[in-house]
């Protein structure tokens, strides 16, 4: 994991594009006047979340366990293979795709902030920026994942993957069975967000949403 | 107004095709949920909301393919709050030069606060 600050290499998270400072100004003073709390605007921007971005990373997992020759495209440049289905991301961050098997599951955490795929995901979840979950995801994630109602074989192994400003993770679950007949829009729809993140599991077939 | 009918009077609204509205980056979402705080609250009615957001998105120059909508929604939020006296333009001018500031000054990982911008 790097951190250091090239600005002349990189991009990095702090630097706030005039509308995210306007925003951010906006917040302020309101919070101040009291017209505004933050939490309620966390609340109302959740009940969106989990319908916005997720749809873009769940065509990109369904395609990779379609077909085998973009699985081993996204396995190897995860940032063109994205690309190549018109998802990208507006700072310029690399993508790495982590694919789940019979011995590795991956998580994925930002420790530091809350760095996320956007272009794929979305929006974070709020418990993606919470310390808790950044802070515990890598001391503990059996536990973590136990809260998320995931429960794993005791041998399978866990990878965590700490996301950095420019580097971020999409979780391949893996493709559960009985879904040889589906095509890849109804598979895509038993890929949730979390499943991506590592949180989750891909659906079953009959739990299809 | 619920708040189904608010996103039904967004004329321009990027949306799914199960109608929610769609975000490219996280401050759209936060400009768009301050603005139905803001409604919800009777800061400004949702009839000079839309006044205010027709008016920016029709400004000359702006990009045919809506690609610059939240642009337009900031811009709108930005001039309702001035018009109305809830926050001058100066106010909200000199805070996000500041907020720009603090974001420079402040080390990838590390909450970017305020006070950062020295």
């Amino acid at each position: 994991m790097s951190h250091d600050h090239d600005d002349h290499h990189h991009h990095h998270d702090n630097h706030f594009s005039p509308m995210e400072a306007r925003v951010r100004a906006l917040e302020t003073i309101l919070t101040q006047k009291g017209l505004i709390d933050p939490k309620a605007i966390d609340a109302i921007v959740e009940t969106y979340e989990t319908n916005i971005g997720p749809r873009n990373g769940a065509r990109v997992v369904a395609k990779a366990w379609a077909e085998p020759d973009f699985a081993d495209w996204l396995k190897r440049d995860a940032t063109a293979a994205i690309a190549s289905l018109g998802y990208t991301g507006r700072q310029g961050e690399h993508m790495r795709a982590v694919f789940n098997d019979g011995e590795t599951h991956n998580l994925v955490v930002c420790t530091l902030c809350s760095c996320y795929p956007w272009s794929v995901l979305g929006l974070p979840p709020v418990w993606y920026k919470a310390p808790a979950y950044r802070s515990r995801a890598v001391i503990d994630p059996r536990g973590v994942l136990a809260e998320f109602g995931v429960t794993l074989p005791g041998g399978k192994k866990i990878r965590v993957w700490d996301s950095t400003a420019e580097l971020r993770y999409l979780v391949v679950p893996e493709r559960p069975d009985g879904t040889d007949g589906l095509d890849q829009e109804a598979l895509a729809d038993l890929v949730t967000r979390d499943a991506m993140i590592g949180t989750g599991l891909a659906l079953e077939p009959e739990a299809r949403a | 107004m619920s708040r189904c009918e608010t996103l039904a009077d967004s004329p321009g609204l990027p949306v799914s095709t199960e109608g929610e509205p769609v975000f490219a980056e996280p401050w759209q979402a936060q400009a768009f949920a301050m603005t139905v705080r803001l409604h919800e609250q009777c800061v400004f009615t949702w009839a000079q909301w839309a006044e205010a957001l027709s008016r920016e998105v029709h400004r000359p120059g702006r990009a045919v393919d809506g690609a610059d909508y939240f642009d337009c929604w900031v811009a709108a939020l930005s001039s309702l709050l001035s018009e109305r006296g809830v926050v001058s333009e100066a106010e909200q001018s000199v805070l996000s030069d500041r907020w720009a500031r603090a974001a420079e000054a402040t080390p990838h990982g590390m909450p970017i606060l305020l006070e950062n911008a020295g």
